[in-house]
């Protein structure tokens, strides 16, 4: 019967009744695609028009002069700042964490790294008080630190302390699956061929999560960069000096002054579709390397 | 042979027995590891639970359970089981027409699915305040059926299905990816309808990505802050959620009431990671 | 270079991999740690390359200590089994890593590399692929890739796991002849692990038997598979029949068959199991005396040989037996019909806790 029917695509009535066994029929294909567009579009696609729209609904030049504004500024250059710290401590901290836990066996694995995910079911605005409550003026520490006329809250240092919290799983969550796929005979190949262990983890390994690690740093810098309410708990929104991006968003859409806070979303926005797109490629990327690895 | 030699190798190996190990770094990184996330993660996290616990029982009973901060647990933890619920279908759809079906433009819509956990929230946030409010693009529509979103519950379901959207998709979709069509076609094969198909062979191969996705989206949710506060119009009893109000309690120096709040959150954050753990230890030992 | 493997023991938890295991490698030779999977022999060579660290006992590199050396300072060559090429290097990056990440004193000039690696690349006639990356390569190039690259640092020994393994039969087949002429040429000592018996008879000079983590046999190819010294490398080396025999001054009677066991001689009434392998089993159409009776339950011919598969009357297990097609032609024997079966070669081992 089903031979018969595809060897029969001459007859091209037969051949569109045909229909593969696990497929499904084309009206209701093109309506779950529909249902699935639709849904989609209203959460996806329309904040980002949004976004867009409120950003240059006033024109280039009102774009230009919200964002070049001195706050604005202070605000960019105070979270470029935080993210030019946490991120490489980030990356430390992945890169090891990923290195110990793929290419040894030691009890307590697992827990450790429920661990290191942990942070990420914290929410944002606990991980800013637990910090207030360790260094805030009525905290633990806060009179030793006033004697020692040392901030950490509504200060820089605190922002980049919960951020760094915050954004703690993130490399390590993409390399540690990465790395442990790919074993250690590579690894150990390199020893064998007398190789020591930084010129084996630079030669060897370094290349081969090098695509992980990449969007590891992309997706930290955009949580870096947008983190909001732990921030929010910890910098006391002193304008030009503990404002981050978003928290100037915040400050602009309260003044209603929405032109400016679009035109702030938008270069956030900006930095999340990079961030997307990255790991399109990145994720093409690996299954390029895997499907060629698979072929002799 | 190898699983149980395996088994025996994880025994075999201890914390410290250096000598033991050919690659080397395992000290150093070891040791950074559990340093970095010693004084970053669980100090902090301790003095918390710590700071808490000083507080005596009618203190903390008095603080979490305030009939506003109970409506506010309501709402936290009620608007983030609709919009998980939400997400666990809609993300089962969205993941399905995603591995199975071609369309134009399915690369990019593929990538947009991770939007909502690249997008800083507070522009989320006002992003989706602006489309639902009454003058906005979706608001000015549904207005006209007499529904609003902004400013009142419906608004908090909104932006917490928002931030959960990629949970389940991202969970079910490498699954869907991998099953093979074999099971399928044997399946049709027996006689069972497309529809049997999918209820007895392919649902049931779902299940613990459907539930990961689902708690994942649903612990998401129930910290979320940033997106929340624009659309919610925070107001006391009605569409005040929990994180907004330890923020409130911070911002009045009531650290012991926001402390107590909180550790009710960090509980709560524990237990859903032990139920994703469970399920997917669930999922390996089933060997799914 | 000779490999003193000294009384090495090594156990993963309650799992015993490497049991009191005491060998000496002679300088040159080509050998094969040759046992079913779980036997400790991929243990055993990844302790002498350093890969693993033994519980105790020593591994010295002729009588010198290299128990404590690191893996990247024993100078071992090490070829995996899916041979962990880098995949992120072309070949000639590869073969050239170990040269490449000497410490600088030590290094070999740009030019000395080139002539290395292209010449280690001509010896394994793949000097054509220098510019390829591995995954454009096939397993067998892969191979022999892998190969040139633990040459390239002139190691003292070369070790192979299963270095066939992961082949399909016909290059398999190929690239183990290869090996052994490759072998011939440069005279490393070498030592294989391999789960393949015929693999391990072919290409080495010397076969060292594991079980359960010990040497159960060690010797040359034709001595541990002519001369088994215990049943489990009987069984493990080629297919046998087993028959229930009574050992008695010196002989062992299965039935009305007589074979002589003088190792025995002492012995009075013992049970014991006979081990003939199917060749040596020959085959009679008419009834003998020292011949045991059977049915003939399946003939199959294959290619050149036909293989019987026979019911004696005392025993409920098949026998097995090999003859050429011209002899059982001649012999005129069919499917259903009746034969007498007589042991030629066989061995007669004592039956007590440890046999099947």
């Amino acid at each position: 019967m089903t031979t018969q029917t595809l060897g029969n695509v001459a007859n091209p009535a037969l051949a569109a009744r045909w229909r593969r066994a696990t497929s499904e029929p084309d009206w209701l294909r093109w309506t779950l695609i529909g249902i699935s567009l639709s849904f989609l579009a209203l959460f996806l696609i329309l904040p980002l028009l949004v976004v867009l729209y409120g950003a240059f609904e006033q024109g280039l030049a009102v774009w230009t002069a919200a964002i070049t504004e001195p706050d604005a500024l202070a605000a960019i250059r105070l979270s470029l700042f935080v993210v030019a710290i946490v991120v490489p401590i980030n990356v430390v901290f992945g890169v090891a964490a990923a290195w110990a836990i793929a290419k040894f066996e030691f009890r307590g694995k697992s827990i450790l790294i429920t661990l290191i995910d942990m942070p990420f079911a914290i929410s944002p605005v606990v991980v800013g008080l637990i910090f207030v409550i360790l260094f805030g003026t009525q905290g633990w520490l806060g009179p030793w630190l006033a004697a020692h006329d040392l901030r950490i809250i509504f200060a820089v240092p605190g922002i980049v302390i919960v951020i760094a919290f915050g954004t703690m799983p993130f490399i390590a969550r993409e390399l540690i699956p990465l790395m442990q796929q790919q074993g250690k005979e590579e690894e150990e190949a390199s020893l064998t061929l007398g190789a020591g262990g930084w010129k084996t983890f630079w030669y060897v390994t370094l290349p081969n999560i090098k695509w992980g690690l990449i969007y590891g740093i992309i997706l930290c810098n955009a949580r870096a960069l947008g983190e909001f309410g732990a921030v929010a708990v910890v910098s006391g929104r002193i304008r030009g000096e503990t404002n981050t991006m978003p928290l100037h968003i915040e400050v602009l859409y309260n003044e209603y002054m929405f032109t400016a806070a679009f035109a702030v979303s938008s270069l956030l926005m900006g930095l999340a579709l990079v961030t997307v797109a990255i790991k399109s490629v990145v994720e093409w990327q690996t299954e390029r390397s895997r499907r060629s690895a698979d072929t002799p | 042979m190898t699983a149980a030699l395996q088994a025996h190798s994880v025994k075999r190996k201890r914390f410290g027995s250096r000598n033991n190990r050919v690659i080397p770094g395992f000290g150093l990184t070891m040791g950074f590891t559990l340093l970095y996330l010693g004084f970053m993660f669980l100090i902090p996290v301790g003095g918390l639970l710590l700071y808490t616990s000083l507080m005596s029982w009618e203190e903390f009973w008095k603080a979490v359970s305030h009939p506003q901060v109970v409506a506010s647990y309501k709402l936290s933890f009620g608007a983030s089981f609709i919009g998980a619920s939400i997400n666990l279908v809609f993300g089962a759809l969205v993941a399905w027409v995603l591995v199975r079906y071609e369309f134009p433009g399915k690369r990019v819509i593929d990538a947009l699915v991770d939007l909502p956990f690249a997008l800083p929230t507070a522009v989320a946030g006002i992003a989706l305040v602006t489309l639902y409010a009454s003058t906005g693009w979706v608001g000015q529509n549904l207005e006209v059926w007499g529904i609003k979103v902004a400013y009142t519950q419906l608004g908090v379901v909104v932006a917490l299905t928002y931030i959960g959207l990629p949970f389940v998709v991202r969970t079910v979709q490498p699954v869907l990816e991998d099953l093979e069509t074999e099971r399928e076609e044997a399946s049709a094969s027996l006689g069972a309808s497309r529809l049997t198909t999918v209820r007895r062979v392919i649902l049931p191969a779902l299940l613990p990505a459907l539930l990961t996705g689902y708690a994942l989206a649903f612990a998401r949710a129930v910290g979320e802050y940033g997106s929340v506060v624009f659309i919610s119009g925070n107001m006391p009893y009605r569409t005040e959620i929990t994180p907004l109000l330890i923020v409130a309690k911070a911002e009045q120096y009531d650290y012991q009431g926001a402390a107590a709040i909180g550790t009710v959150m960090l509980v709560a954050a524990f237990l859903l990671l032990l139920v994703i753990n469970g399920i997917q230890w669930w999922t390996s030992r089933r060997g799914l | 270079m000779s490999i003193e493997i000294d009384r090495i023991n090594k156990r993963f938890g309650d799992f015993i991999a490497v049991d009191n295991v005491s060998l000496t490698l002679n300088d040159g030779e080509l050998t094969a740690l040759l046992g079913p999977s779980g036997s400790g022999k991929t243990t055993l060579l990844r302790i002498i390359a350093g890969l693993e660290q033994p519980d105790s006992g020593r591994i010295r590199f002729q009588g010198e200590d290299a128990t404590d050396l690191h893996v990247s300072d024993r100078g071992v060559g090490f070829v995996f089994q899916h041979y962990a090429l880098f995949k992120h290097m072309n070949v000639f990056e590869n073969v050239a890593y170990g040269l490449t990440v000497k410490p600088r004193s030590q290094r070999p000039s740009k030019k000395e590399i080139r002539d290395k690696v292209m010449h280690l690349l001509e010896m394994v006639q793949l000097d054509w692929t220098a510019d390829r990356l591995p995954s454009q390569l096939s397993g067998g190039q892969r191979q022999r890739i892998a190969l040139a690259r633990a040459l390239a640092v002139e190691p003292k020994v070369l070790l192979l796991d299963e270095p066939f393994g992961a082949l399909d039969a016909k290059v398999r087949a190929e690239l183990r002849r290869w090996l052994r002429r490759l072998h011939d040429e440069i005279h490393v000592t070498s030592v294989f692990v391999t789960h393949d018996q015929e693999e391990a008879l072919e290409v080495s000079d010397r076969v060292v038997v594991m079980n359960r983590g010990k040497v159960e046999q060690d010797g040359t190819p034709e001595e541990v598979y002519d001369h088994p010294a215990n049943p489990f490398v009987y069984q493990f080396l080629g297919n046998v029949n087993l028959f229930h025999a009574r050992v008695q001054n010196g002989v062992a009677k299965i039935g009305s068959v007589q074979i002589a066991a003088p190792e025995y001689a002492g012995q009075q009434d013992s049970l014991a199991l006979a081990y003939v392998r199917p060749h040596d089993l020959e085959v009679l159409n008419s009834r003998e005396e020292d011949a045991l009776h059977a049915r003939i339950d399946l003939v199959s011919v294959v290619g050149p040989t036909v293989r019987l598969e026979l019911q004696t009357d005392t025993s409920d297990q098949a026998v097995h037996a090999e003859l050429s097609k011209h002899q059982y032609r001649s012999l005129g024997l069919v499917q259903g019909g009746d034969a007498w079966i007589r042991p030629v070669i066989s061995r007669v081992f004592l039956r007590d806790a440890d046999s099947p």
